[in-house]
């Protein structure tokens, strides 16, 4: 056996110096000079990209002492406007105790009112005798509840798309699910008056993002048509880059709604796909609540996203399930709300001093200085006494608070005036007169 | 059959690789204590910073599984390409998700390559995931029965409801999560008086009451000046690392953190280095680096060094080395941002977490950051030090200008049950729940270890990986212990390396030693029957004593 695999091995030999003899000259000085090559770079110098430094022990000892670092965070003056909360003792709901007055709540979301409804209270408390209080677990672990299920379909047939999915943080919610479709290398068109967690959702994805000029479509196409020259250059690339825009229904900064026809438009030209972030929108706009798309009579498209973290706690979710009944129950409370809010619109125009920003259907309103005192830090002085004018005499409203430092596009300061089905046509007309008092005395 | 010794280097962790390629991890295995009455039991080469022994191992893969595991990928990447080839061309129903008429020629959402993976591998043991539950998430569960009729692309529920399935896959540590009792009781007393909502930011009108007493509360159990509450605890993680780090600031980030983690860094715009997994040397190394060199190109000082960690690795079940880490950190002036998610409430005598687990003073630790979604069966995530750190996030976070509060009845409800931890409730239960989780801890480790399965991690966490190694087994093990009755876990790629997937086990001070005896017996046939004892140390099983606290001994074969 050993002498038939040694023969072997001879007869290979003899194989490959036949195949030496055999081979044309151009390819045996090809594989010389390749051979030669491959010595030389073994055996030169190779560069580090990185200079090492000669420093000695010693010397790296001292730096390490010498260094010092700041402090982990800067000092914050104790009168700093966001440091000093608003305490509410009790429910936030239509009649709340703010630092111990019992206001009027023009501040808080509630605008369908459900907040204290008895209803959703008595399903959120069948689903805590039901399940406890926390779900211990994300949705991919035992932490997906038969209620979330139940929530999502009854959301995807109220907001008439193939499939919903819920989050448990209303932030991450737009923050999470545009990384998930655009990452790097792909084009977002957003709007400049975009929500914060709308840019950190942009930020996370790491791609291309152009800002157009609010609710202006004509800036909006004129980027589109400039990418589409881009794309012309090079087809290959432009073949595989997703295009979206980014738009809320209802801006929260700045309290219009986006022109969604055109958008539609826009979008079936260049080919750009919509995300719609509809945390204003939704249970406000259109006849039945559906928000922008119902309020405007276009059709949804289907999306599905994808879900981290701990899922919502059952309670809530039955709670929102119960919410959802009572909205389809009731189509008329929109109507009343939609009311209600131009009523107030119309009679907080005229202040002098004050403008209202927003549209007289959104029960999300601003109320911005006419003329600003030349710094925004003065601004949000004199805003924060009308503030405290109106709170001392039952009026609960709060400014708008934004991170500074840290937003694309810095809304002006301003008041923010919410709108909720509970209030009464005297309070709101209290509430009027109130802050056209407050402004007449603080402004002039 | 060899023994471990204590020397530094003795096992590797690598990945399937012999040979210490990715930085020995001490397998600090200490022989057992040779005296009842115990002594405090230094490690030597850790300069006596450990209180007591530090156990925590991570065998190395043995060389045939890794060949096999490999080999299983190999196949099944095959048979996917098989298998999109039959559906480009129709032979095979295309299941996925496709476009609107209207919408054919636009660019797709999901190019074909990025969702091999999904299509081809996840897809076939889909049904292991997303299990939906109908009854709290205690012990002992219901859940809704599945059937897939085209393997698994959609699910239907037969409207059976499986009953009484122990839950080793629920984060439930100190066995909260309960619909009776006080915490219930208070919350349903909160609800019904505040309701399920805020609707305001923290900022604005959505500061109440609750949550200042919340605050309070937290910083008193956490031992720290002062504490914030948030909504989400992921959210926590990704809305405060940006706040308090920026440019021309160093983050020094764990291999194996968390996802929350590695998205407010990516967020904050500061540098991010690495270092491997739960090892000083590297660093220290990285530390020393840092400071000497300066920020890269032009050399000017780091602003600041921020050391991210987590008190126990969900994937591992390893924990921190918190002393060394600390030491390391006074020594070269740098913070620590440290993430309790799973360890508040599991470790530690009174439950206080892994700073007392070691016995270490919690002003040493500049950001303590935990959840409340584990041990305290609630939602939610908080921020605890120094009265000047929460200012400032007062002011600057995220989360406190932009997103709603924590929901009261939620609120009330980790309130009661710190409280209830604490002691303050005039009862012991907090106490022997605390104890209860160690015991049940020690004994399922080491009942499974004398089984011959490979497990990682801690002897104390209450996190157990248990490896499984091969593509099939993930599915099987999750169906098998399924049909027995029994809810797990299974983690594959990408949550773990590519060939390391494992089914993780998580206990509960809720198991009564008569369901892990009911779930070892089961996981000891299943792991017969798929052949997952792959371990080669066998532990000699100790005469049946239950709940010891002496570490075993080694015997030779």
């Amino acid at each position: 056996m050993a002498a038939a695999v040694g023969m072997g091995q001879q007869w290979v030999l003899v194989e490959m110096v036949q195949a030496f003899y055999e081979a044309p000259a151009y390819h045996l000085i090809l594989e010389g000079i390749l051979i030669l090559w491959i010595i030389r770079l073994l055996f030169s110098k190779t560069y580090k990209l990185q200079e090492r430094s000669d420093l000695t022990p010693k010397e790296k000892e001292e730096l390490i002492e010498e260094w010092q670092p700041e402090p982990l965070v800067p000092p914050v003056s104790k009168d700093h406007p966001a440091l000093n909360y608003n305490i509410v003792s009790g429910p936030p709901t239509h009649k709340i105790t703010v630092n111990g007055k019992e206001c009027i709540n023009f501040a808080s979301f509630n605008f369908l009112g459900l907040l204290d409804n008895e209803k959703v209270k008595n399903a959120a408390q069948a689903s805590l005798k039901k399940y406890g209080v926390g779900t211990c677990g994300p949705r991919g672990f035992y932490g997906t509840f038969d209620v979330h299920l139940e929530l999502e379909e009854r959301l995807a047939k109220f907001m008439r798309t193939e499939e919903a999915i819920i989050y448990s943080y209303g932030f991450a919610t737009i923050a999470s699910a545009i990384p998930a479709y655009s990452k790097r290398g792909d084009i977002v068109f957003v709007d400049e008056a975009a929500c914060f967690a709308i840019q950190k959702g942009l930020q996370a994805s790491r791609s291309n993002i152009k800002l157009f000029k609010h609710n202006d479509m004509a800036d909006l196409e004129r980027l589109l048509k400039e990418q589409e020259t881009e794309d012309q250059k090079n087809p290959r690339k432009a073949r595989v880059t997703r295009r979206f825009i980014v738009v809320e229904g209802l801006y929260m900064n700045t309290g219009d709604v986006c022109p969604l026809p055109e958008l539609i438009k826009l979008k079936y030209k260049y080919k750009v796909r919509i995300f719609l972030e509809e945390s204003l929108s939704f249970g406000v706009l259109g006849e039945h609540g559906r928000g922008i798309t119902e309020h405007f009579g276009i059709n949804r498209l289907s999306g599905q996203g994808y879900c981290f973290s701990a899922s919502l706690p059952p309670l809530l979710a039955a709670a929102a399930i119960e919410a959802l009944n009572i909205m389809e129950d009731n189509p008329d409370i929109f109507q009343t709300l939609q009311g209600k809010c131009k009523q107030i619109h119309r009679a907080l125009q005229g202040i002098s001093g004050l403008k209202v920003v927003g549209e007289s259907f959104s029960p999300a309103l601003h109320l911005q200085l006419e003329e600003s005192c030349g710094s925004r830090e003065n601004d949000v002085k004199l805003l924060k006494r009308v503030v405290d004018y109106c709170m001392n005499s039952g009026i609960a409203l709060t400014q708008a608070r934004y991170l500074e430092k840290e937003e694309k596009c810095l809304p002006p300061p301003s008041i923010r005036v919410v709108i909720t089905v509970e209030q009464t046509e005297q309070e709101l007309d209290k509430a009027a007169s109130l802050i056209k008092e407050a402004a007449q005395s603080v402004l002039n | 059959m060899e023994r471990p010794t204590a020397e530094p280097g003795a096992h590797s962790r690598a990945n399937g690789c012999s040979g210490a390629a990715h930085g020995a991890l001490r397998n600090g295995y200490v022989r057992g204590l040779p005296a009842p009455d115990t002594q405090i039991h230094h490690i030597v080469h850790n300069g006596g910073l450990y209180k007591k022994p530090f156990n925590e191992a991570f065998e190395e893969t043995p060389m045939l599984v890794a060949v096999l595991t490999y080999v299983g990928y190999g196949v099944l990447t095959l048979f996917g390409y098989l298998r999109d080839f039959l559906r480009q061309w129709k032979i095979e129903k295309c299941q996925n998700a496709t476009e609107r008429e209207e919408q054919k020629d636009f660019v797709p959402l999901y190019q074909d390559f990025e969702n091999f993976y999904n299509r081809n591998l996840y897809m076939r043991i889909r049904d292991s995931w997303n299990r939906p539950i109908c009854s709290v998430p205690g012990a002992k569960v219901d859940m809704m029965e599945r059937v897939s009729h085209d393997y698994n692309w959609t699910f239907t529920y037969t409207g059976r409801v499986i009953k009484d399935i122990i839950n080793m896959g629920s984060y439930n540590y100190l066995g909260f999560a309960q619909n009776t009792g006080a915490c219930q009781e208070a919350a349903a007393k909160v609800l019904s008086r505040y309701g399920a909502g805020v609707c305001s930011t923290r900022q604005e009108m959505g500061n109440l009451d609750k949550h200042e007493e919340l605050e309070k509360l937290i910083a008193r159990f956490l031992g720290v000046e002062s504490a914030m509450a948030y909504g989400m605890g992921f959210a926590t993680n990704s809305m405060n690392i940006p706040a308090l780090v920026g440019k021309g600031c160093l983050i020094l980030s764990d291999e194996l953190n968390h996802a929350s983690l590695v998205l407010g860094a990516r967020l904050s715009g500061a540098t991010i280095r690495i270092f491997k997994h739960n090892n000083m040397q590297s660093l220290e190394k990285l530390l020393k680096d840092a400071i000497v060199h300066g920020q890269p190109r032009t050399r000017r000082p780091w602003k600041k060094i921020l050391i991210l960690v987590e008190g126990i690795y969900s994937m591992e079940g390893s924990i921190v080395r918190l002393p060394e880490v600390i030491a390391l950190k006074k020594k070269y002036k740098s913070y620590l941002y440290l993430d309790e998610a799973h360890s508040i409430g599991a470790l530690g005598p009174s439950g206080r977490g892994v700073v007392e687990y070691f016995g270490l003073n919690p002003e040493d630790v500049d950001v303590m950051m935990g959840t409340f979604t584990k041990s305290f069966g609630a939602a939610g995530g908080y921020i605890g030090g120094k009265k000047e750190l929460i200012d400032y996030l007062r002011t600057y976070s995220h989360s406190a200008v932009y997103a709603t509060s924590l929901s009261p009845p939620v609120v009330e409800q980790i309130i009661t049950s710190m409280k209830c931890i604490m002691g303050e409730d005039g009862t012991t239960f907090g106490k022997e729940c605390v104890q209860q989780l160690a015991e049940n801890t020690r004994y399922f480790r080491r009942r499974l270890k004398e089984m011959g399965f490979i497990i990682y991690g801690n002897e104390d966490s209450p996190v157990v990986p248990l490896m499984l190694y091969m593509p099939a087994k993930i599915g099987a093990f999750g169906r098998e212990m399924l049909k027995r009755n029994i809810g797990v876990v299974v983690v594959g790629f990408p949550a773990t390396p590519i060939i390391e997937s494992r089914a993780r086990f998580c206990l509960s001070a809720a198991h009564t030693k008569e369901i892990l005896d009911t779930a070892l017996k089961e996981i000891n046939e299943v792991g017969d029957l798929l052949q997952l004892k792959y371990s080669r140390h066998r532990l000699v099983p100790l005469l049946d004593r239950p709940f010891d606290e002496t570490t075993y001994e080694e015997t030779e074969d």
